[in-house]
Formats: structure tokens, C-alpha cells, sequence
């Protein structure tokens, strides 16, 4: 017997406007001990759809038309009370982000509790003994010691271990698994993704996995449901969408996952040394974030550095680009030592040495247009003789950085709150551009945005540095993005660099182990990379 | 978490040795005390040498700097002085005072905590959006109307028109009713405020959302998650609201007619008698130090996260 279907279903949120309809008519069925990925960039539709069928829509969400059956039971049609007892014992959710899901003042063995609490006649003890078990499934060990722990003093995969736990402590018969991973390393990614597998398979329980990554959806799901603009444009077994996708949505987002877009040629031609770092260590009180690291990245090269969280990464990023000062160690930047240079010493290098973050949209002015973030750094290195006429004086140039971010020119006039978030990332790299700078950092320039905007930044950043013979050092998490953008790569771990070399010995030929796992940890890897 | 109470304990003792100072300077820059201005006053029928004596007597012949140290040594050992108007030592007349303006002080604390909750939930918890919205106009109504136009119209009505309520203290529970009300009234709206807002985003969190999922109801989530999360704001202003209270029970007692430290200290800035204001200026910062003392221990022991920023 079908597990759960949805049918015809269409949500709408009620705005100033009346209500607005965001999912269109989506229809699935999942069996037993089946996981369906839903799969779309933000805005698709897809959460919402989760949230429908666990009865867990926005106050001012409603579902508009179609059925959802779960078992024998038609959710649309059950009482609030119904379906408070549904969730949690029948079907549960393992939510997004597990920072924020979790009460900060209730320790957190008390919070999977809740669910016995809410759902079963045990007393006391026998809810704590039941805890303590799921603790060992979800691969904790001292039990008792994390039951009394509160969630500050976990990290963010040992949160979601928890958030797991309370997900599988009634035995459902679905879970619905919204995003479980996303803001999580990629080692750990893979081990919270590993233990849902593992549960699953154990327990038979069907997932209904909500997802922007691909990769994830391919490694872990037996079919995929692929949305956009709120409707489900193509569903089948995973295999044969990922192989043959026959909706050219399906098929860009295919195409934009990072681990398929074109590797580099080999051996591109690099110049001379444009920074050399040597012995790098920075401390924070008792924490070392930057160990002893060394290494030099020559005009015209990509020289990525990739590392979780911690890693010491953006630390390097920001002692680079003058905002933070070294502890010990030498930096040389276009030849000059930035390590003894005070920050107005550094003030002259910023011309050359620009950086674009990750969330563009909070390093603009909330008061600025898009034309007063581009042309800032103009203000501040080539202010205009009558400031009045500013505008007039920099004109050409905002246009010119604009058009080389691919932005058409009346985007000028526009406000960074009205635009995408790729948009927003493109306003932000023209805005490093504006100067013509010699080396760009990119700290995770693509890691908030969707796959498909991901892979047109990507192409842009690559084509920004054919023409103008741009040197990048770029920062990241993923290895799969690494790979298509560098010429070589850093290995970081712990404050350290682990491995470094050419782009493609480091990936076919890793030589320190956790360079083994970062790879083993791309999600999608085999099956992406074997469809070619 | 012991250095984080012995710095906090640090910090209580200075704030009481500014407030002393400062109302020592501050008093001394008015010209004239209760004692000069009976000496002055042709029918005193002071000589001018018992004039003197009396002087002597209260230290006032003193220099200023003189008259603050010794005052401040003397505070430190529990001796306020002698009252310049009756003679009586300064912390008879507070303990004499105390008790009324605590009975006062501490209902009204409750009427206005009690009236803060009720608003607080109503605001959020009620089924139609327009008594919501109608609970949500009370905090500041509350607020904008002035303490002694609240007990005015209380006595009038109440005690005058009706009858209800004695017009002044007769020691009964009901003579306290009324000005505890009309001054748990001023600390109900910002509290009910700050309740309120804290309530409305602590239900927006994803773990109540998670909580939710889990099958929980409001009721389970409140008692559980909400109201522990939201009360840490609470609690701060709480400490805050006390100040407002002492100012609070001035007017109030006034208006009441009632005889508690309020009423005390408005007699004895007319008089001049600097030893019971400075005393009622110890007494009332002392107990505004150790509440919010108290409310600063209490905070880690609600949100275990306080601590961690303190220590680290």
C-alpha cells in the first residue's frame, strides 16, 4: 500500500495581494522505505511542499486545492488535534539548519524526550533509558553526559545527530527531511547522511528528502522530483532522471553542478610570484587559527584554498587582504611586506589587492545604489575634483566594471534589496573590479547561491581572468567548485596546509588522508562524473 | 562564576558610594539646612549661641569634607544620623517607614507582573486578531497616563464616590489595593511590552517550528520553550522597572496619604534635612544594587549561554 500521496496538491500564501499560489498542482507517491528527493533552487516550491504534508505551513500559508493521503488518512480533511498526533510519532521532521532548531536554554536529551513525552504512556525512567538508546544509534557515545549537554556545547553535526535522534524516536513511518545538511562541512555531511541511510535501512522508514543539491539527491534517493516555479517539471527513479533528463530544467541543473562543469587545461602559463607567504601563524587568545602555513601564488593562476570550517581559511583570506595583522610569519604582496604594515601603510595596496565576499548584499551600504557600491572604492582612491559632479566624472568607469560583471547598465540605478542573489554577487564583483586591481580574493563567492546562478559566476570569474590576466585567490568549502576554477590548490586542516599542488595531481593523486576524505565527501561524485 | 560575582559585587559597592556622594554634593550646593533656616527664622526664638550649640551638635559646623567623611564612615557602620528636624537617629525613621512602603511596593510589583502576563499572552495567544490588536493598545496606554492622574481618579471614584476603598491607610488590605494598582500600572507597560515582543519572536525560532513537527501543542511549547526563552528580557527589565517602582511609590504615597519612606522623603527635602534624604537615597539604592544583583545571578541559571559569554 502507497505510503503517502500527494495529488493535485497547490499551496498559496496570502500577501497584500490575496493569495498568491507557489506550488502548482505537484503529484507524487512514496512506498515504504522509499526516499523521494525533491529537488529546486530556492523559491521552487520545494520546502513548501514538505511543510504541506506535514500540516506545518506558515500562519498565513493555506493549501488551496488537491490531497494529501497519508496511509488511510486524508490530511487535508483531519483536525488540528489529528494531526498533532500524526506528526512526530507517524511522520517527523528533520529540519534545516541545525543551529537554530534546537531550544538553547533545555538540554538537549530533554528535547528528543519531548517527542516520548508527547507520544507515548512511558514513565521517566524508561522515556530516559529510550533516549539514551537513541543516542547510541545516532552514534554518540557517553550518553547520559550529551542527555544533560546543551545545544552550545555541540557542534553543528552532533546538533543535527540529536535533531536525528528526536526525528526517529517514535519509530515513523515517514520523515521528511528538509535540507538535513545544508550549512554542514562536507565530512560531516556525509556522516549525518550516512546515519539516515543506516536508520533507514534498519527501520524501513520512507524519506521525503528536500534538497538544492543534486549530488545528495543522486547519491541518496530512488527517485528524484525535480521543481521549479513551484511545479514538479519531471519525477522518475534517480538513475534514469540524473542519465537521461528530459526536462531542459532538469538538464541545466544537471549541467551546473560543479563536479561536471569542465576542468581547466593543464599547465596554464603562470608569471611571476604576485604573493609569497611564508611561515604564517595567527592566534587568537589560546586558539591557533593560522599555523606555520607557506606558500606562493604566481600572476595570472587561480590558487584556491580549501578547508571546513575552522580550517583556517578565511583567516588567510583576511591577513591577505590587510584586514587582519599576522601573528608571526612574512606576507608579501606585490612585493610588499604587508605583515609589517599598519593599516594605513596597507591603504596604497587595497588598489590592487581587492577581496568579494561570501554574502555580498552585507558588505554594501544599506543606503547605496547599486552605482554608489560600484563606484565607493573610485570615491575613495580617485575622488572626483567638484564631489557634485561625482556621478559624471565616474560614470564611465561604473559602466565599464559593470558590463565586465555581465550587469546591463541601467542596473546603475537600481537598489541591491531589488536584486537576486546572483545579481548581488555580480554587483559585488564589479565593484572589485572598479579598479582594476591585480589579485582578487574570493572568499566563498558562490557558496549562497543556487547551482545554476552558482555556474554562470563561475563562468564569469573565469572569463574575467582570460581577459584581463587576473590573479585569484579564491576560498572555499567545496572541492568539486575547486576543481573547475583552480590552477592549484591548498589543502587546509586545522590552521595547516595538509597538501598542495596542481589542481589535478592533488584530486587523482591525494597524498594526505584527509584530502582522501574532503573527496570522498563530494556528494554525487560517482554517479555525476561516471554519466559523462 | 565566582569572579563573575565578586566583580558584580565590586561594582554594586561603588555605585552605592557615587549615589552617596552625589547627593551629599548635591545637597550641600543648596543653600541653608533645617538647622540654619530654624536659627534665621526670626520666631525661633533662637539665641545665637544656642544656635551654635545645636550646630556643633549635628556636626554642621564643620568643613564640608570633613562632614562627607565622617558621613561616609558612619554609613559604613549602619549610623545614618540624626534626623536635623525630630532627632530621632535616621534609621529608626526608616524602619519605622519600611514596612508600609514594602506592603506598597511589593503588591504593586505583583499587580504589575501579573497585569505584564496577562497582556503578554493575550497578545499573542488569542483567537481573533482584532483583541489582539486591542490587548496590544493597552501597554501604552498604561504608560502615558501619569501615576498620580491614575490615583487621583481611583480616590475619586473609589473611595469618594463609591465608597469602596478607605481614602487613607487604616492599616486594611483594601486601603493597599488601590495605590498598589495605580502603581503597578506604570511597571505593567513595558514589561507587557517586552513580554509580548519577547513571546513573538521566541514562537518565530525554527525550534518551535521543530516542536511543532514534533507534535506538540501551544500549550506544551509555552510551558516548555516559550516562556523560559522570553523571560530573560523580562528579567533584565525587571531589575530596571524597580528604580521606576521607588520613584513610583513617592507620588503614590503622597497621593494616598500614606506614610512610607515616600512620604518621608518629600518632608524632609522641604525641611532640608539632609541626614534622612541622604539616608532614603542609601536605602533606595541599595535595594535597586541588590535586585538587579540578584537578577544578574539569576540569568545564568535561565539561559546557560550568559555565562559562557562572561567567561570567555
Amino acid at each position: 500500500m502507497t505510503l503517502l500521496t500527494v495529488d493535485d496538491l497547490t499551496v498559496g500564501y496570502r500577501g497584500p495581494n490575496g493569495l498568491t499560489p507557489v506550488v502548482h498542482q505537484v503529484s507524487f507517491e512514496v512506498e515504504p522505505g522509499q526516499v523521494l528527493a525533491l529537488v529546486g533552487e530556492s523559491g521552487s516550491g520545494k520546502t513548501t511542499t514538505g511543510h504541506a504534508v506535514l500540516g506545518l505551513l506558515p500562519a498565513n500559508g493555506q493549501v488551496i486545492g488537491g490531497r494529501i493521503r497519508f496511509r488511510d488518512q486524508e490530511l487535508t480533511e483531519l483536525s488540528a488535534k489529528g494531526r498533532r498526533d500524526l506528526r512526530g510519532r507517524a511522520v517527523s521532521l528533520i529540519p534545516q539548519d541545525p543551529g537554530v532548531s534546537l531550544d538553547p536554554v533545555r538540554p538537549v536529551g530533554a528535547q528528543v524526550e519531548d517527542v516520548l513525552l508527547l507520544h507515548t504512556d512511558l514513565d521517566r525512567a524508561a522515556r530516559r533509558e529510550r533516549v539514551h538508546e537513541l543516542f547510541e544509534q545516532v552514534g554518540f557515545t557517553d550518553v547520559e553526559r550529551r542527555y544533560r549537554q546543551y545545544p552550545h556545547e555541540l557542534s553543528g553535526g552532533m546538533r543535527q545527530r540529536v535533531l536525528i535522534a528526536a526525528a526517529i524516536a517514535a519509530d515513523p513511518e515517514l520523515i521528511i527531511a528538509d535540507e538535513p545538511t545544508s550549512g554542514l562541512d562536507a565530512t560531516v555531511q556525509k556522516q549525518v547522511l550516512d546515519l539516515i541511510d543506516e536508520l533507514r535501512a534498519r527501520s524501513g522508514t520512507a524519506v521525503v528528502l528536500v534538497t538544492h543539491d543534486l549530488g545528495v539527491a543522486a547519491d541518496r534517493s530512488d527517485l528524484i522530483g525535480v521543481m521549479q516555479g513551484g511545479r514538479l517539471v519531471e519525477a522518475g527513479p534517480t538513475a534514469r532522471v540524473i542519465g537521461t533528463p528530459e526536462h531542459p530544467y532538469t538538464r541545466k541543473l544537471v549541467e551546473s553542478v560543479p563536479s561536471r562543469i569542465d576542468r581547466r587545461p593543464a599547465g596554464r602559463p603562470s608569471g611571476d610570484t604576485v604573493i609569497e607567504v611564508r611561515d604564517l601563524t595567527k592566534v587568537f587568545g589560546r586558539h591557533t587559527a593560522v599555523d606555520h602555513t607557506s606558500f606562493e601564488v604566481r600572476r595570472g593562476e587561480t590558487f584556491s584554498i580549501v578547508g571546513e570550517s575552522g580550517s583556517g581559511k578565511s583567516t588567510t583570506a583576511r591577513i591577505l587582504t590587510g584586514l587582519t595583522r599576522a601573528t608571526s610569519g612574512r606576507v608579501t604582496v606585490l612585493g610588499a611586506d604587508v605583515t609589517a604594515l599598519s593599516r594605513r601603510g596597507f591603504r596604497p595596496l587595497r588598489r590592487d589587492v581587492q577581496i568579494v565576499h561570501q554574502n555580498p548584499y552585507s558588505s554594501f551600504d544599506p543606503r547605496f545604489d547599486v552605482f554608489d557600491v560600484v563606484e565607493e572604492p573610485l570615491r575613495a582612491f580617485a575622488p572626483a575634483r567638484w564631489p557634485w559632479k561625482r556621478r559624471a566624472a565616474h560614470e564611465d568607469r561604473v559602466l565599464a566594471a559593470l558590463e565586465a560583471a555581465a550587469l546591463p547598465a541601467d542596473f546603475a540605478e537600481r537598489h541591491p534589496r531589488e536584486l537576486s542573489g546572483g545579481q548581488r554577487q555580480r554587483v559585488a564583483i564589479a565593484r572589485a573590479l572598479v579598479l582594476e586591481p591585480t589579485v582578487v580574493v574570493l572568499d566563498e563567492p558562490i557558496s549562497a547561491l543556487d547551482v545554476s546562478v552558482a555556474a554562470q559566476i563561475l563562468a564569469l570569474l573565469r572569463r574575467l581572468q582570460e581577459d584581463r590576466g587576473l590573479t585569484y585567490v579564491f576560498i572555499s568549502h567545496d572541492l568539486a567548485v575547486v576543481r573547475a576554477i583552480s590552477d592549484r590548490v591548498a589543502v587546509m586542516s586545522n590552521g595547516r596546509i595538509v597538501e598542495q599542488g596542481p589542481v589535478q595531481d592533488v584530486f587523482s593523486n591525494p597524498q594526505h588522508e584527509y584530502t582522501v576524505q574532503l573527496l570522498d565527501a563530494i556528494a554525487g561524485r560517482d554517479l555525476l562524473v561516471g554519466a559523462r | 562564576m565566582r569572579r563573575y560575582l565578586i566583580r558584580r559585587l565590586g561594582q554594586a559597592l561603588l555605585v552605592l558610594w557615587a549615589a552617596y556622594s552625589l547627593s551629599f554634593a548635591l545637597l550641600s550646593a543648596l543653600p541653608g539646612d533645617a538647622i540654619s533656616n530654624r536659627i534665621a527664622s526670626p520666631d525661633s526664638g533662637l539665641t545665637a549661641e544656642s544656635g551654635a550649640v545645636l550646630l556643633r551638635y549635628y556636626g554642621l559646623d564643620q568643613p564640608l569634607w570633613e562632614q562627607y567623611l565622617r558621613g561616609i564612615a558612619r554609613a559604613a557602620r549602619g549610623d545614618l544620623g540624626l534626623s536635623l528636624h525630630t532627632a530621632q537617629p535616621v534609621q529608626d525613621l526608616l524602619a519605622d517607614t519600611l514596612p508600609s512602603t514594602l506592603a506598597l511596593t511589593g503588591l504593586a510589583l505583583m499587580v504589575g507582573i501579573l497585569l505584564a502576563a496577562v497582556i503578554a499572552l493575550a497578545v499573542n495567544y488569542l483567537p481573533s486578531a482584532r483583541l489582539r490588536g486591542l490587548f496590544a493598545g493597552a501597554p501604552s496606554l498604561f504608560a502615558s497616563v501619569p501615576t498620580f492622574v491614575v490615583g487621583i481618579l481611583a480616590l475619586q471614584y473609589l473611595s469618594f464616590t463609591a465608597g469602596l476603598i478607605p481614602s487613607v491607610d487604616d492599616g486594611s488590605l483594601t486601603a493597599l489595593l488601590a495605590p498598589a494598582v495605580t502603581l503597578g500600572l506604570v511597571i505593567a507597560a513595558p514589561l507587557a511590552q517586552v513580554f509580548g515582543a519577547s513571546i513573538r519572536t521566541t514562537r518565530s525560532q525554527p525550534f518551535v517550528h521543530v516542536l511543532h513537527a514534533k507534535g506538540a501543542g501551544e500549550g506544551y511549547i509555552f510551558r516548555k520553550d516559550v516562556f523560559r526563552n522570553s523571560s530573560l528580557p523580562v528579567l533584565t527589565l525587571l531589575g530596571l522597572a524597580f528604580g521606576e517602582l521607588i520613584a513610583g511609590s513617592v507620588v503614590t504615597e503622597s497621593v494616598f496619604a500614606r506614610d512610607g519612606v515616600g512620604n518621608l522623603v518629600v518632608g524632609a527635602v522641604n525641611t532640608q534635612d539632609l541626614p534622612v534624604v541622604q539616608g532614603v537615597v542609601l536605602l533606595s539604592t541599595t535595594t535597586y544594587v541588590l535586585v538587579n544583583l540578584a537578577v544578574d545571578v539569576a540569568c545564568p541559571f535561565i539561559d546557560p549561554r550568559v555565562l559562557v559569554g562572561v567567561t570567555s
